[in-house]
């Protein structure tokens, strides 16, 4: 029995550390809402693609590594860590799943290789069905056609080919929507779209409840995001306070400065052992799998908010300002709260989960 | 991460289950029936004092983590009291077997295991708490023994134990942590008097411990002269080490679960208000945290971090769960002394009373977090005031 990254685990997590590092830079998150936006994105993506990470859980017959959801969760963890703009989460880890649990052969042979090469990426448009449909939100589907709104689609604008949820769950490939419309949010790091189908086509995946375990992926993905994002905002803070001097002392000596950055980590440390527990389980306790992606989800969420808002605050007003950027992982945490479902409404199906709500 | 279990393990667990089985006539209600007996029967099949060497009434195992986390596990599982524990059995064998002389070991190793001496811990003073170093309990020369005077505070199990290990300042003149040493004496000795100490809880858990002129000889000091600051921090390591076990904390949630499921107000479970439910979920997810970080710190070497929190975290998250099931009690919940309506004899407001305690002592959150930050996060010191 052994509760640790395996060698390999840790090497992979240290060479994307370390090439994330190099890509995106604090100046390259910055030019994310321009214009230039998606082209940042892309080259991005280009580069990863060269460590392999769009393949990262294809099979390795299809050209991919064939590793499993911790390693997903890690490599979700460095990207939330340095705030990247990625596809990361429909392209390889949503869409090969999709495809593993509900796809037939011939799609799988057809959108496999490209994806393990990320020369395709995936929009993902599943909110409603899982968090609940607002605004009149919700797909209907019918003879190979969707109609209705698809809100908070992740990864949608610009993508090869969108993963729908309809309203009772079952799922769908589609080319593209009829209209695609931007929901400009605090995060620019990850843009989220409005898909509108009008009898548009699409193929249907198979109706087995798959978009079960594609949640519990989702919700896995985006705590492991904010356990990156809250790292980087709890290491900055203690650079701060160990930089930044008041009263003739470096402020990280004061116990009231110290005392936050130690709730932090205390907070955040357990947090970790908990993300790596529910990708584990993903993958091999699939009975405890939906208890734990919730939790992990829900959690992260709270402890998340708790360290975006102290690590500003121990930043003092300049972590307020645009000139140090902290900003962009308080709202990238902020966003990863609500998509796919708030706290409250995932404790709420984690209580369920286990019987003991109706 | 690999949580299965080698066949070399499950097959130890399968030994330490038909153990249990095969002895579960001499325990009832988790208690055993003979306290003494039941301890040698463990320490002979290597289920107490697993790793002390033979030749101090140990069992004589080699260390292993995963193996004594099997026993804990499968003696949860059959509700089956665990060995002696106390502060002679954790504290003061461990800082023995590293800093005692061979005649010190044989001498008071072997009775403390098998229960005929009970042990308490001379630390804490009023006047020095978080900063223990300051104690001012005085040891003075007088020919080949020591005079004390001075008082302890915080004293678990003064009134039963037979034998106190203390600190006292043997050198007033040197700097404060290389002027304490590390005694033994009996509770016996001429001069100490011992007050019983009620806390909020309406019980004396703690006692206060005072000493007029009490001679203890020189060769009862363990790990020599001017050296306890050292002898005692071996040790303290173990008490935080105690304190939060995540084991405990989640058998408090399972039974925090099974009372709100049990529960009405006006005919409705407490488990099915959403308010309520939501707050259990916020610490189920904390509780779980907790187990798999408990897991991490015993095999991953990257888990410094983790190590440093469990004190901090699992009091507070005990704490915690305590709260939760008193208001979920509601008027029920402030029922405290014997009674129709009491519900589990008032455990759970003991519980959210004296774990308070636990926040505090072992260390308090407030010097937790000084851990955390300094050792944890390198963060600098506070500056020190110049020394008195």
């Amino acid at each position: 029995m052994r509760f640790a990254l395996s060698e390999e685990q840790t090497l992979l997590q240290d060479s994307l550390n370390r090439a994330l590092a190099d890509l995106v830079p604090l100046e390259r998150v910055r030019r994310y809402p321009g214009e230039g936006g998606p082209a940042e994105v892309a080259d991005v993506w280009m580069h990863l693609a060269e460590l392999g990470l769009p393949g990262l859980t294809i099979p390795e017959e299809q050209g991919g590594l064939g590793l499993g959801m911790l390693e997903a969760a890690l490599a979700s963890e460095s990207l939330g860590k340095v705030a990247a703009a990625s596809p990361f989460i429909g392209a390889t880890v949503l869409a090969p799943l999709a495809l593993k649990l509900a796809g037939t052969e011939e799609q799988r042979r057809l959108w496999l290789p490209k994806l393990a090469t990320g020369a395709v990426t995936v929009g993902v448009a599943i909110s409603e069905p899982i968090a609940g449909a607002r605004d009149g939100g919700g797909v209907t589907a019918a003879n190979g056609r969707l109609s209705g709104q698809a809100l908070f689609a992740l990864n949608a604008t610009g993508a090869d080919l969108l993963l729908v949820a309809d309203r009772s769950g079952g799922l769908h490939l589609a080319r593209t929507a009829h209209a695609a419309e931007p929901m400009p949010s605090i995060d620019v790091t990850r843009r989220l779209t409005a898909l509108t189908f009008e009898d548009t086509p699409a193929e249907a995946l198979a109706s087995n409840g798959a978009l079960d375990r594609l949640r519990d992926a989702a919700w896995i993905m985006l705590a492991a995001d904010t356990l990156g994002a809250a790292q980087a905002m709890l290491d900055k803070a203690v650079a701060y306070a160990k930089e930044r001097k008041q009263f003739g002392r470096t402020i990280g000596s004061f116990q009231a400065v110290k005392h936050l950055c130690a709730e932090m980590a205390a907070e955040l440390e357990p947090a970790r052992a908990l993300v790596w527990y529910a990708a584990y389980a993903f993958d091999h306790a699939p009975d405890e799998a939906p208890l734990m992606a919730a939790h992990a989800k829900a959690h992260l969420s709270e402890i998340g908010r708790f360290i975006a808002r102290t690590s500003t605050e121990v930043h003092g007003g300049i972590g307020m300002t645009d000139l140090l950027g902290l900003h962009f992982w308080f709202k990238r945490i902020g966003q990863n709260r609500q998509l796919l479902g708030g706290p409250e409404k995932v404790r709420e199906i984690a209580a369920r989960i286990q019987g003991l709500a109706a | 991460m690999d949580l299965t279990l080698t066949p070399e393990l499950a097959a130890f667990r399968d030994e330490v289950r038909a153990f249990l089985e095969a002895h579960k006539s001499e325990h009832e209600g988790g208690a055993p029936k003979d306290p003494r007996a039941w301890q040698r029967l463990l320490i002979d099949n290597g289920y107490a004092a697993r790793t002390i060497p033979r030749e101090y009434g140990g069992y004589g195992a080699e260390p292993d983590i995963l193996k004594a986390r099997i026993i804990a596990e499968t003696f949860i599982e059959a509700n089956a009291p665990r060995g002696m524990s106390g502060q002679g059995i954790s504290m003061l064998v461990p800082t023995l077997l590293e800093m005692g002389s061979e005649e010190q070991k044989r001498r008071w190793i072997p009775p403390t295991l098998s229960g005929e001496i009970i042990w308490c811990q001379g630390y804490s003073e009023p006047g020095a708490g978080s900063d223990l170093a300051n104690l001012q309990t005085r040891a003075t020369e007088d020919g080949e023994d020591f005079i004390i005077n001075g008082s302890k505070i915080w004293t678990s199990t003064a009134a039963q134990a037979q034998m106190m290990f203390c600190l006292v300042r043997t050198e007033p003149d040197k700097p404060k942590h290389e002027g304490i040493s590390y005694v033994l004496f009996p509770m016996s000795t001429p001069g100490i008097e011992v007050r019983p100490l009620t806390t909020m809880t309406g019980q004396a858990e703690f006692n206060e411990v005072f000493f007029t002129d009490v001679r203890v000889p020189q060769a009862n000091v363990v790990g020599g002269r001017g050296r306890g600051w050292q002898v005692a921090n071996t040790t303290l390591k173990h008490e935080r080490g105690m304190l939060g076990d995540p084991n405990a904390t989640e058998a408090r949630l399972k039974s925090l679960i099974e009372l709100m499921k049990a529960e009405t107000i006006d005919g409705e479970r407490i488990i099915d208000n959403p308010v309520f439910r939501d707050r259990l979920m916020q610490l189920q997810a904390r509780v779980l945290s907790m187990k798999f970080n408990g897991l991490r710190t015993m095999t991953d070497d990257t888990a410094g971090l983790a190590r440093l929190v469990v004190k901090l975290q699992g009091c507070e998250l005990n704490h915690q769960l305590a709260a939760l099931a008193i208001d979920a009690l509601g008027e029920l919940g402030i029922l405290y002394e014997d009674g129709p309506h009491l519900r589990a004899k008032g455990r759970w407001q003991w519980n959210y009373m004296f774990d308070l305690g636990l926040i505090i002592g072992g260390g308090t959150a407030q010097i937790q977090k000084n851990i955390i930050s300094e050792r944890g996060l390198g963060m600098p010191r506070e500056p020190k005031t110049v020394e008195a």
